[in-house]
């Protein structure tokens, strides 16, 4: 494979992940490729990075797909022990000394000698998950700390960060161990499809349903730059709108001081009324990261209304506005804080948006006023039971607007216990799978 | 071309107090190569200014700096018409035809040139900095298109004019809007993180030259910690180096609870940040 070839298809594999690369680009980096040469793979690595993306969040697509199509080596490591213990004992130096290129050097070993698995071609590969499970790097962490100890002494303050820096360093280490494995995995199988497949796309495109414990840490982090994103945009947005349409009305009458003649027309002044704005969101299991999202989102928006409103419902319905506004110091324990504070399950456990929703038009009323925008956050699947139209309705006709944000796929609704399309009836319904549809619709849909 | 060669922008950034990272020199060398803009990004007090002024030491140039704000505009970035001037010429010159008139006061003479047209007419080595581009408004992207991609400025009255020496361009971005891709098209991206724990002691050392070895490494540590912590405003490089300062002005030696405790609000400036790291350095357990 030349240079050139490996350059357009990892190009094509990053366009398939979403990165948007014109040709010019792809250009620039061949320039770049000839002026660093292919000696340096870390300076080709930045090089490639800095002519082909446009944004940080798309890095952590990049490095491991440059690493499936300019690896570091090719087949099985020169030397191999596969000796459990003398892997484990060299790891452990390496850890104590933090010695990256040692460490990636054991990873290469590691996964040659414990992550294969099957023995016929077609079903054979090479497995990050067993090879850990056997190595079991977390396991040294006391020796190693007992070991830098042994070494330095007890050196007074830093002592205490040394064990979270250890943890660090295996951490690195599993990483490294998953990126070779897929590099092994790449040489069986055929680059492009592994490099497609087994790369995590980015956090803004990730499901909010299928999204794991630590990728929805990694969302909540990105929650403060979105909001201020956004309010960037509502203030932009307003500020175009505040230059409106002509008032007629008072163009004219100004002309009467030129003899008829508009010479000055006035402009139509809004009045710089905040909009207010109702979040019901379903904080059952299944949907709970996805509306935790989307309450510390409008918390953090806060100040672009004059009032936010947040209900969480599984199928009783309560008021949590007041838990969110401290809940933005620790977004972790949100969930766990709402579920214990309010009250949110009558005698079942399983969500029931006929009788939530009910619950807010007879009890919340007053909630809603001409000015209010409301958004409802869930999946619409209401487990069989009634979806209470009319109560939906009677929202519609209270509120300004009323939007109703569905994290499943399009294709999704309406089947089983799904009520979407019911309810789409009604109420505008939009599909708000990952990060970037989300801030895309909130973009859009906030009134300003 | 200021540079020969990746190594060569390592050391010569680094004889003018610059420490770069191998990501900063390979893509400072591609920018100078490739003739590109470069945009950098990346968490406040990490360097990207300091980059842009390093370069134009290096390379012994001029430091035309655009900075950036909400509501600056085309006669800010780029030219304006000395109104007054002409005024006064017009006054001047009562008795000359109005073609005479005309044909002058729209000459150089009564062109004020603002930072991005001062950059391109020059003739000699020129580092252009447009500090915090993403505090303009998006109209000014717009303006700034034909500068980067052509390094040409059109005054309507006057005609089109090019850069006869290219700028180095600078542009640096704390991404609290994000940037038009037309304009990311146009510039090398790099971003700039937190540095790895080695580089950023050889910083502390080179910024702070009475700190001691020792001491320079537990700094880093903490920092390091801190920085791994869900915290609302992690330290950055600059509060890293205020810190070690801060230090040697109090004397210490080595770290203990106390020095940790006075001095923290150095390194982090919300109370709730200071708590939260108080508790998971248990400051409290003196």
């Amino acid at each position: 494979m030349s240079t050139a070839e490996r350059l357009t298809s990892l190009v094509g594999t990053l366009r398939a992940h979403g990165v948007r690369i014109g040709t010019g680009e792809t250009v620039d980096a061949a320039q770049a490729v000839e002026a660093l040469g292919l000696a340096d793979r870390e300076r080709l690595r930045e090089g490639l990075a800095a002519t082909l993306l446009h944004g940080t969040a798309q890095r952590q697509v990049f490095d491991p797909v440059f690493d499936l199509y300019f690896p570091r080596g090719v087949g099985a490591p020169d030397e191999t022990s596969g000796d459990r213990d003398d892997l484990r004992e060299r790891l452990a130096k390496a850890l104590a000394a933090n010695d990256e290129t040692l460490m990636a050097r054991l990873a290469a070993e590691a996964v040659d000698g414990f992550g294969g698995y099957g023995n016929s071609p077609a079903s054979d590969g090479w497995s990050s998950y067993q090879t850990l499970d056997r190595l079991r790097p977390q396991t040294l962490l006391a020796r190693v700390r007992d070991d830098v100890r042994g070494q330095q002494g007890m050196s007074g303050f830093t002592d205490r960060l040394l064990e979270d820096e250890l943890r660090r360093r295996i951490e690195a280490f599993r990483a490294l161990v998953a990126a070779e494995a897929r590099r092994r995995v790449a040489e069986r199988r055929g680059r492009d499809e592994i490099a497609r497949r087994a790369v995590a796309p980015t956090t803004d495109r990730v499901d909010f349903l299928f999204a794991g414990k630590d990728r929805l840490a990694e969302l909540r982090r990105t929650v403060q730059p979105l909001a201020r994103k956004l309010a960037t945009r509502l203030a932009a947005r307003r500020r175009r709108a505040a230059r409106g349409s002509i008032d007629l009305r008072r163009t004219l009458r100004g002309s009467l001081s030129t003899g008829g003649v508009p010479m000055k027309p006035v402009l139509r002044r809004r009045r710089p009324a905040r909009p207010e704005l109702v979040l019901l969101c379903d904080v059952s299991g299944s949907v709970s990261g996805f509306s935790d999202f989307t309450m510390l989102l409008v918390q953090a928006l806060h100040d672009q209304f004059s009032k936010v409103r947040v209900f969480a419902f599984v199928n009783r319905l309560d008021e949590i506005t007041r838990l969110l506004e401290h809940g933005a110091a620790d977004p972790e324990g949100l969930g766990a804080r709402i579920r214990a504070e309010a009250t949110l399950t009558g005698w079942h456990g399983s969500s029931d948006y006929g009788v939530a929703l009910g619950e807010f038009a007879s009890r919340y009323a007053d909630a809603l006023s001409p000015r209010t925008t409301v958004f409802v956050l869930g999946d619409a699947r209401t487990n069989m039971s009634d979806p209470n139209l009319p109560a939906v309705r009677e929202i519609t006709e209270r509120a300004r607007h009323v939007y109703w944000l569905n994290p499943e796929a399009r294709a999704q609704w309406g089947t089983g216990d799904s009520a979407a399309y019911e309810y789409a009836e009604s109420v505008e319904m939009h599909e708000c799978r990952n990060v970037r549809q989300l801030s895309a619709l909130v973009g859009r849909l906030l009134p300003i | 071309m200021l540079f020969t060669s990746v190594d060569d922008v390592s050391a010569r950034l680094a004889e003018t107090g610059y420490l770069a990272s191998p990501a900063v020199a390979t893509t400072v060398f591609l920018a100078d190569r490739l003739g590109k803009p470069l945009l950098v990004e990346g968490p406040a007090g990490v360097g990207k200014t300091e980059l842009a002024k390093a370069v134009a030491e290096v390379a012994r140039a001029r430091l035309v700096r655009l900075q950036c704000y909400e509501g600056v505009d085309e006669s800010r970035a780029l030219y304006e018409w000395n109104h007054a001037k002409q005024l006064l010429r017009i006054s001047a010159g009562r008795d000359e035809t109005w073609d005479e008139a005309r044909t002058d006061i729209f000459s150089e003479e009564f062109l004020l040139s603002r930072p991005l047209l001062t950059a391109i007419r020059g003739d000699e080595p020129t580092v252009l900095l447009i500090d915090e581009t993403d505090k303009a408004d998006v109209e000014v992207e717009g303006l700034l298109l034909e500068v980067l991609s052509d390094f040409q400025v059109t005054v309507p009255e006057l005609g089109t004019i090019t850069a006869s020496r290219r700028p180095f361009v600078v542009l640096t971005s704390n991404a609290s809007r994000e940037l038009s891709e037309a304009l990311r098209r146009r510039c090398l991206f790099l971003h700039i993180g937190f540095p790895e724990e080695e580089l950023e002691r050889r910083i502390v050392r080179l910024r702070v030259p009475g700190l001691d070895e020792a001491l320079a490494k537990s700094v880093v540590r903490v920092v390091g910690a801190l920085r791994a912590m869900d915290l609302r405003k992690v330290p950055s490089v600059a509060e890293t180096i205020d810190w070690a300062r801060t230090l040697l002005a109090l004397g210490a030696d080595h770290l203990d609870e106390t020095v940790v405790r006075d001095s923290l609000g150095v390194l982090l400036k919300h109370q709730d940040d200071i708590l939260k790291a108080g508790a998971k350095l248990d400051l409290d357990a003196v």
